[in-house]
């Protein structure tokens, strides 16, 4: 108990740990003490006063440094001669804080009364109004009537964009910081700063484009006031107006828990619409946090576009058709292809769609298989993190490695929490060809050759090759976070097999905090290759398919397969939410359902398996229940109802045994504690009540035979001019997020980035329209020369329109 | 007992010749009390420009969740009241309204107000909801009809100020 302190605040007893600000302590008791600037996720800085409070020491005798005790044998407290600030004070031995007294009362009153001197007092037409901390802490402690002379109010900006996607109103802004604290200290991106001092400060953005970060939305949830608000939810709704549903993020494989708040819109027709999406609390997942990418793209869902009629082709023409002849005929055709059906299926759909898409395909005496370009989940399988892994609880002792992965572009949430868990002392490694964000928290970088990831991990097998390698050996807990920048399938594979060998040969796995996690494309990369849909590697369709059934996946969008090929392998079956590129070379389309419409669950990058319920009207049908239909008209019995799919997984599927929607909803109480009355203490995040979800263990955990791969070095590319590497880019065109039209202006137009050298050789100048020739592919675009690109290398973001080649290899580069 | 029939009949007949309490409505209408609640009507200032700033307070005052207000963005070019909001959306639906009058005091710009008309019926339900225009009152003489495109930055605000903006 040595690290522990017991202190009384306002007559209760506690004893927390020693280091504890006062007001975390308090907290803990259920005793709220307002707070503006202080957020428990945020270092606390004292700049509001809000929380003052009155303090009483214990008295020690200064020679002898002795307790001294008063006539009852009780130690004796002094209170201090002024209140002091319990966000800044750290507990004590015997300490007394008095928050109920007269004086602090007073205090308090003051302060509120000061920053409403400046406050435009407009609620009824602010978006904070409803959920807004000084809103409540006005009507707690508020004097209720002001002394001041309202002629001198301040006039300040009220509709001022920072970005595309956040407005400042400059009147409401109470000063805290929390905003440029959190964007500084949390994310790592200067973007915002306080301007000019005292009552004329103001906050501004330094970046260009303005408010540059992935991570804006955060702030609005924790700005006290309705100072910054969302582009995308300004004058939508009030928040007691809304609905609220439990989801999962569907566009990363952090797997962020969401709130989503719905309201019947005017405009849509009356439909019931995703007004915005907010984070809800999941310590071990996203904390309290989302990207702009998870709060702003979920528009896909009530796109116009969406399909909603199943479509037939009749006479060369794709023509809506009833429900039952549509799933007939797809049946029909499906059982009549047997061993001929090719079934492929997208990294977004749920657990629930993609078990039932492989137990009807296979049912049929088909073969089913995951649409992807990265490998490496038989070996997140076997020796992925282990049970109760966090990266919160990481620091000294720990060491990360993150190859071949951009983490900001590809899991914006793990950047935040690597980096945290960097900043406490966890040794971070970042192995790339080229610099990233991530490298700034590094303490070793290491730069390769594109083409020689997999050399490296294996080089570091070798004991006392590097610092690096030391570190990572040598280390308590070890994780590996590979991506697949520059890789195909087989590459990503061999990757993660010398990730695994790593591990394996330095006793890193099977443990909490130790072992493999995939930087994965999709939401559930990982959940799909549970389920037991392999990938075939670069070939779209096996060779023989006679019909293929194509399920969230457009490979003849994405240049995978020409249309012509795909209907060349007979009858095409597609379900998608829109009429894809894949979707108009169909035979017979059926339309699904968005996952905000059903019930599902996705596993994320640490194998958790989470849980989402449905929030807007169905259209269209949920993919199991498709799959489940087809299934039955063909003579095979699967269950449509999610939780009974969830059922036979556990049954199925070794890791996921024992698993029941039920306990996927359990919680157990987080700290902080966010949501509920307490606005002011941890911002709008939503309290997480509908569940935590479950991690499963990985094969060594269930205790498997783990053994080393067989694994060889492939040798190191030519390398005579230009190397082109295909790069993942957060905000892209895919199918779903390209509906987000809110996003747009940060979705960037395709180019190609360049070294300065490279350039200046080729004569290409920053903004020049450039033609790019690689492995087959030939693309006009724009060259960006502003030296991220390291020199040979030339970068070209996937999916924004142009396909890109699979792999990393020479390309030539041209002007015009 | 012949007294008191013929006493009784003379007071019957003594209404006769009296004036008659009853109106012939619809051709005479009477008028209704100061404090009458009857239909609401969303009041404009002298300007023409609308007071009700979309804040759907009144919705939340409202028992029997009779109001459905949305909101959207005013711009100096197209403005429809005062400050950053207005309403894009409002209906009230008649057959739920039970004319309480607690939209009117939540209001914080006396823009709903329960006025005399009382001439409220449908013949379906659909006819019960009264949208923005059938509630929002006409323009007075010399203002100007909303949209409004106004001076840069002169009607920036609501709230607190809800005096008549000049
Ligand atoms: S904008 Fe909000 S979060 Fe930022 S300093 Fe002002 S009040 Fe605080
Ligand atoms: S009528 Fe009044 S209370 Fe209702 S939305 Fe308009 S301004 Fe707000
Ligand atoms: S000074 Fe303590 S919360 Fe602001």
């Amino acid at each position: 108990m040595a690290d522990n302190v017991t202190l009384t605040i306002d007559g209760a007893r506690v004893t927390v740990p020693k280091g504890t600000l006062i007001v975390d302590a308090a907290k803990r008791l259920g005793n709220d003490i307002p707070v503006f600037c202080y957020h428990p996720k945020l270092q606390p800085v004292g700049m509001c006063r809000m929380c003052l409070v009155e303090v009483g020491r214990v008295q020690r005798d200064r020679a002898s440094g002795q307790v001294i005790v008063d006539e009852n044998g009780q130690p004796r407290v002094v209170m201090a001669p002024k209140l002091e600030t319990a966000c800044t004070t750290p507990v004590e031995e015997g300490m007394v804080v008095i928050g109920a007294s007269g004086r602090v009362k007073e205090a308090r009153d003051d302060i509120l009364e000061f920053l409403l001197t400046s406050h435009p007092l407009d609620c009824p037409v602010c978006d904070k109004g409803g959920e807004c901390p000084l809103q409540n802490l006005t009507i707690a402690h508020g004097p209720g009537q002001s002394r001041f002379i309202f002629e001198e109010k301040f006039r300040l900006a009220k509709q001022l964009p920072l970005g595309e996607l956040i407005y400042l109103d400059r009147e409401r802004c109470i000063q805290c910081a929390r905003c440029i604290r959190f964007q500084n200290d949390i994310v790592d991106d200067r973007v915002l700063s306080f301007y000019e001092r005292g009552r004329h400060l103001e906050i501004i953005t330094c970046s260009e484009p303005g408010f540059d970060s992935k991570f804006s939305g955060n702030t609005t949830d924790i700005c006290p006031v309705g100072a910054l608000t969302t582009t995308d939810f300004r004058f939508e709704a009030r928040p007691w107006e809304m609905n609220m549903a439990a989801s999962i993020c569907p566009h990363c494989p952090v797997g962020c828990n969401l709130t989503l708040n719905t309201r019947r819109e005017a405009r849509s027709g009356g439909q019931m619409v995703i007004k915005r999406v907010m984070p809800r609390q999941n310590e071990q997942v996203n904390e309290i946090w989302v990207c702009d990418k998870g709060r702003f793209g979920h528009h896909y869902a009530s796109s116009s576009d969406r399909l909603t009629r199943p479509l037939v082709r009749r006479d060369g023409k794709l023509l809506e058709a009833a429900w039952e002849e549509a799933l007939e005929l797809a049946a029909g055709q499906l059982k009549a292809a047997g061993a001929g059906l090719a079934g492929l299926a997208g990294g977004r759909l749920s657990n629930e769609d993609l078990y039932n898409f492989r137990q009807v395909v296979t049912g049929l005496g088909g073969s089913a298989a995951l649409n992807t370009r990265m490998g490496g989940a038989e070996q997140t399988q076997q020796v992925g993190v282990g049970l109760g892994t966090n990266f919160a609880e990481m620091g000294p002792g720990t060491a990360i490695l993150v190859v071949a992965s951009d983490l900001e572009e590809e899991a914006p949430i793990w950047w935040l929490r690597v980096k945290q868990a960097a900043e406490r002392g966890a040794t971070l490694i970042v192995a790339n060809g080229r610099p990233t964000k991530t490298d700034r928290a590094a303490r070793y970088v290491i730069r390769y050759a594109y083409g020689q990831e997999v050399a490296t991990v294996l080089g570091m097998l070798v004991t006392g090759s590097s610092e690096a390698a030391e570190a990572l050996a040598r280390a308590e807990n070890s994780v590996i976070l590979f991506g697949r920048e520059g890789l195909d399938f087989a590459g990503s594979t061999a990757l993660a097999q010398a990730c695994a060998n790593l591990l394996i040969a330095t006793n890193h796995y099977g443990r909490p905090n130790n072992g493999l996690v995939g930087v994965w494309p999709d939401a559930n990369t990982q959940g799909a290759w549970d389920m037991g849909l392999p990938a075939r590697g670069q070939a779209v369709l096996p060779v023989g398919a006679t019909a293929s059934w194509i399920v969230a996946a457009d490979p003849v969008g994405d240049g995978e397969i020409s249309a012509e090929a795909l209907r060349a392998a007979g009858f095409v079956v597609v379900q998608e939410l829109f009429l894809t590129p894949t979707a108009q070379a169909a035979d017979v389309v059926l339309p699904a359902a968005s996952w905000v419409e059903r019930e599902g669950t996705f596993t994320n990058g640490e194998r958790r398996v989470q849980r989402f319920y449905p929030a807007i009207t169905m259209k269209g049908r949920p993919d199991f229940q498709i799959a489940a239909e087809i299934g039955a008209r063909a003579g095979l019995s699967v269950s449509s109802h999610a939780a009974q799919i969830m059922l036979a997984i556990a049954e199925n599927v070794p890791a996921y045994a024992g698993l029941t929607y039920q306990k996927l909803t359990e919680v157990v109480k987080q700290w902080p504690e966010v949501g509920g009355r307490d606005l002011y203490y941890g911002g709008a995040s939503y309290t997480n009540r509908q569940g935590l979800g479950v991690q499963v263990p990985s094969a060594a955990e269930r205790g498997a035979d783990i053994t080393a791969g067989k694994l060889a070095a492939p040798p190191p590319p030519a390398r005579n001019g230009l190397t082109l590497v295909p790069v993942t880019v957060l905000y892209d065109r895919s199918t779903t997020f390209v509906r987000s039209q809110v996003m747009h202006p940060y979705v960037p137009r395709p180019y190609v980035e360049l070294n300065t050298a490279d350039a200046a050789r080729l004569d290409i100048q920053d903004g020049d329209t450039v033609t790019v020739e690689a492995a087959g592919v030939r693309v006009t675009l724009t060259a960006r020369v502003d030296g991220r690109a390291p020199e040979g290398v030339a970068l070209m973001p996937a999916d924004l329109g142009p396909a890109v080649p699979a792999v990393a290899g020479p390309a030539t580069i041209q002007k015009g | 007992m012949f007294v008191e029939f013929v006493r009784g009949l003379a007071t019957t007949f003594k209404q006769i010749f009296e004036e008659p309490v009853t109106a012939p409505y619809p051709e005479v209408k009477r008028p209704v009390a100061a404090r009458f609640k009857g239909r609401h009507e969303l009041k404009r200032y002298d300007n023409g420009l609308e007071k009700c700033i979309g804040c759907a307070l009144c919705a939340a005052a409202c028992p029997a969740d009779a109001i459905f207000v949305e909101a959207a963005e005013n711009t100096d070019a197209v403005r429809f009241s005062p400050g950053e909001r207005y309403a894009s959306t409002y209906e009230i639906n008649m057959l739920r309204c039970i004319f309480c009058g607690y939209c009117a005091d939540a209001c914080p710009t006396e823009a709903i107000v329960l006025e005399s008309n009382y001439e409220l019926s449908f013949t379906n339900r659909d006819s019960s909801i009264y949208t923005k225009d059938m509630l929002i009152v006409p323009v007075l003489p010399g203002g100007e009809p909303t949209p409004q495109k106004a001076p840069p930055g002169k009607f920036g605000r609501a709230i607190p100020d809800m005096k008549d903006p000049e």
